[in-house]
């Protein structure tokens, strides 16, 4: 077998002090992969949980902390850095022709910055738990007893890490793209990494300060949030979502790049709209700065501001609009086949589409008064964070993953595990739109019995959802124990990154490589895959 | 259609502004059908139609359309500038609220909430007001954020410490509606709701002067279970022992219960009444000064009905 990146250098010592984007992007896959594992085992005993009204398997303190859990685990160790530090780490470079990232070594930092990070989350939980909810509401948060200071300080650490990652993203396609791709030759998974980028660089260091003015109020008393020390609790919530907004569209915008990529290559088809695409990413970034505010629209915040932010936040919903049209306008004509990254993708669409609609509701005023920190926005931010950001990571997965590993994984058992997680994650979360709808607020432990049917159901949907995620977990671990057999080009794409090895060498491609044509020109037909000449 | 859409999915109405709220909400369920139902048949087509027939297929070279861009930009913006200025209209329509409605203070504290009528009757956890009148609720809270919300009125405000946020409401449906808390605020907070009792003029102010007939011809042990879920103890006095923000009442009664201070007193009839009335007084070794005084908010009756409860509790 030929060398690549895998196989050489050989020993543990060369993987953790690696500087290649490639190893750091699997060191990265491994790690959120493992937290997306935790935050599931906790989403599984919420479910547990709320299978009947008040104690089911666990105390009301004991439900709070692990709420808390599983939604900052999700948030801060799995989806912010899922696609971007993962796949991201791993083909941007790839795609733009370059041998590495513009940075290895701060790319290596940001993945030590994550582990940090990580430890210190998990010291949180061994320390007795946080049970603040992810959103660490002041004042609830400056006075509880729970181990809010280490999960903060997990928080800003792990930001940095994001930071990092952004930086060092903005100037690797900036400065490192082959020649000959100009930025409309550029990939579109390019454009919705930047985006992201930009928005990782700008709002992230908000929520730095924000976390570190609640260490400051727990460790001095210093009355910033807490109305008893003459602060003001409102101010946190303005803060908190000035970056959590925007965080939103971190989890959502490469989710949206890896789609535009898989939809063409498996239509076949150029994608429609190229430029539409990309500018909309710009367009969905620029805008998400401006409405934190529909967060707080009965907080008691201004009806000025809350009718701003409202439009505003209708605003956003066009560039949304104008992607998935432009999707869909891409498979027209197209010649389509339904492995499994095109089923996700497709997943993803349907999803992402209800995902969206739903939040039409709480952009507007008089509905959201009622939904708001109900089960309805449960329901719709999971459609919008599993039902896209995920759908589409696991798209993104399988695509790749031939690449990756150099090995391919059993088709048929990765058609069955994306149809039971499509079939569990609706009955999962559906029947939540519903719960919220007749008036079940969310982080409740206990609720009224007329809820609890829909709480089955709800609950029995995160089985089957577990059931698909333990198979695929099975077919990948099956595909990584035997030897290498993927083609270099197995869906026959046209991206660069399809153009080198499976899995690649060292330094990505014997030669630097010339782009002559579009990213997506799928017009001429693909002969089957050919190993390409190193 | 509507109806059956409204019943599966819509809390039943309790004011004349929630059927307004509804209008726009099925507005928008229609909206969502609308659009899923496109993109999923468009998909499900094309999938269909354009399956992949061979290794050599191939596609046309379609970049883009100008004229499809702007129709799926402005015809979105059009519609949701619509919904924009719905939602706001309604939403206005309840921030504003009349002159002369029957003001009621609201106070929330972990986990109860209290009221405040102008002619000085308290409540706890139960909220009277009379039908078809406006009601104005001016709202704080002595520790963490709160958030009032009854859906059967569509309504919901979050209730700040250190602030005063308001709420009105005309109920139009005579009977008990749910008051439920939304901001999570600690252990109890899925327990900290409460009833809404939308009573005519006359039964209103019936229950202002003599605090209603509930519980008049129940046995004290009985009235004081009720008053102890209603009132709010629940939250934090458990029944079977288990540790919660104040002591269980669990084999409390008759016994020595040790202070914070290092004396110890026997909870009899005396120290249980001073433990409802001036919770401060004597405080149980291990826990906080954080329970409310229940001064003013029971009848005597009602006191001697918590004492016979709770010595029930062996």
């Amino acid at each position: 077998m030929e060398p690549n990146y895998l196989s050489t250098p050989r020993g543990l010592k060369s993987w953790l002090t690696t500087v290649d984007h490639k190893r750091i992007g699997v060191m990265y896959l491994a790690s959120i992969l493992f937290a997306f594992f935790l935050g599931g085992v906790f989403a599984i005993l919420i479910r547990i949980e709320l299978l009947t009204p008040g104690r089911t398997i666990m105390s009301a303190e004991t439900y709070n902390r692990v709420f808390t859990l599983h939604g900052a685990i999700m948030i801060f160790l799995f989806i912010i850095p899922s696609i971007p530090a993962s796949l991201g780490n791993f083909v941007l470079p790839l795609m733009l022709g370059a041998k590495d990232v513009a940075f290895p070594r701060l790319n290596l930092a940001s993945y030590y910055i994550y582990v940090a990070g990580a430890l210190l989350a998990v010291g949180a939980m061994v320390t007795g738990g946080v049970d603040t909810g992810w959103t660490f509401y002041t004042p609830y948060s400056t006075t509880t007893n729970s181990s809010v200071g280490l999960m903060t300080l997990a928080a800003f650490v792990l930001g940095f890490s994001s930071i990092f990652t952004g930086i060092n993203f903005i100037a690797t396609i900036h400065k490192l793209r082959a020649p000959g791709m100009s930025w409309f030759k550029m990939p579109l998974f390019a454009w919705g990494i930047y985006a992201t980028a930009i928005i990782q660089v700008l709002a992230t260091p908000v929520l730095g300060i924000t976390l570190l003015l609640i260490l400051m109020e727990r460790v001095f008393s210093i009355g910033i949030f807490n109305p008893q020390l003459g602060g003001d609790p409102i101010l946190f919530q303005h803060f908190f979502w000035f970056y959590s907004h925007p965080a939103v569209y971190i989890m959502i915008l490469p989710g949206m790049a890896i789609i535009s990529e898989v939809i063409p290559v498996f239509s076949r088809k150029t994608i429609f709209g190229y430029k539409a695409i990309a500018y909309s990413s710009i367009a969905i970034a620029a805008v998400s700065f401006l409405v934190w505010g529909h967060h707080m629209f009965v907080s008691g915040q201004s009806q000025l501001a809350n009718a701003i932010f409202s439009f505003l936040t209708f605003l956003v919903a066009i560039p949304s609009g104008v992607k998935v049209f432009n999707w869909i306008a891409t498979m027209y004509k197209g010649s389509i086949s339904l492995e499994a990254p095109m089923l996700y993708a497709i997943s993803f669409l349907l999803l992402f589409a209800i995902g969206g609609l739903t939040g039409l509701f709480l952009g507007a005023l008089a509905v959201d008064v009622h939904l708001h920190d109900t089960y309805f926005v449960v329901a719709h931010f999971h459609f919008v964070m599993m039902g896209g950001t995920v759908m589409a990571f696991l798209a993104g997965l399988h695509y790749w993953w031939p690449k990756m590993f150099g090995r391919t994984y059993s088709e048929k058992w990765a058609r069955v595990a994306a149809a039971l997680i499509f079939v569990g994650f609706n009955v999962t979360f559906l029947s939540q739109f519903v719960l919220g709808s007749r008036g079940m607020p969310r982080r409740y432990y206990n609720y009224l019995d007329q809820f609890q049917p829909l709480h089955v159901f709800s609950t029995v949907g995160s089985w089957i959802l577990a059931l698909g995620f333990f198979i695929m977990a099975g077919y990948l671990w099956v595909s990584l124990r035997k030897p290498c057999d993927a083609p270099a080009n197995p869906w026959g794409a046209v991206g660069l990154e399809w153009q080198t090895g499976s899995p690649p060498p060292e330094h990505n491609f014997e030669h630097v490589p010339l782009v002559t044509h579009g990213p997506y020109d799928y017009s001429q037909p693909v002969s089957e895959p050919e190993e390409v000449q190193a | 259609m509507n109806a059956w859409i409204r019943s599966i999915i819509m809390p039943a109405q309790g004011t004349a502004y929630a059927g307004q709220v509804d209008g726009l909400w099925l507005f928008l369920i229609w909206v969502t059908v609308f659009f899923f139902l496109l993109v999923a048949g468009l998909v499900t087509y094309f999938v269909f139609k354009y399956r992949r027939r061979g290794p050599n297929d191939r596609t046309p070279n379609i970049t883009h359309h100008t004229g499809l861009e702007v129709a799926w930009t402005l015809i979105p913006l059009a519609l949701v500038i619509l919904i924009f200025f719905w939602g706001f209209r309604s939403y206005m329509e309840a921030q504003v609220s009349p002159a002369g409605a029957l003001e009621i203070q609201v106070t929330a504290k972990k986990w109860v909430w209290q009221f405040e009528y102008p002619d000085g009757t308290r409540s706890i956890n139960e909220l009277h007001v009379p039908l078809g009148k406006p009601v104005k609720l001016v709202m704080t809270s002595e520790d963490v954020i709160h958030s009032f919300f009854v859906p059967t009125f569509r309504l919901k405000q979050d209730v700040v410490p250190g602030v005063y946020t308001q709420l009105w409401f005309q109920a139009s449906e005579p009977g008990v509606h749910r008051l439920l808390c939304t901001q999570y605020c600690g252990r109890g907070h899925s327990d900290m709701g409460g009833k809404i009792f939308v009573d005519n003029e006359k039964k209103y102010s019936d229950w202002l002067e003599n605090g209603g007939d509930a519980g008049k011809n129940m046995p004290l042990a009985q009235l004081g279970a009720l008053l102890y879920q209603s009132h709010g103890c629940q939250t934090c006095h458990s029944l079977d022992g288990t540790r919660g923000e104040g002591p269980s009442f669990k084999g409390v009664f008759g016994h020595e219960v040790k202070l914070s201070d290092g004396k110890s007193v026997l909870a009899d009839e005396n120290y249980v009444r001073e433990s409802i009335l001036l919770p401060q007084a004597k405080i149980v070794a291990g826990f906080g000064p954080i329970m409310p005084t229940f001064q003013g908010m029971l009848r005597e009756r009602e006191i001697q009905a918590l004492i016979e409860f709770v010595k029930e509790q062996k």
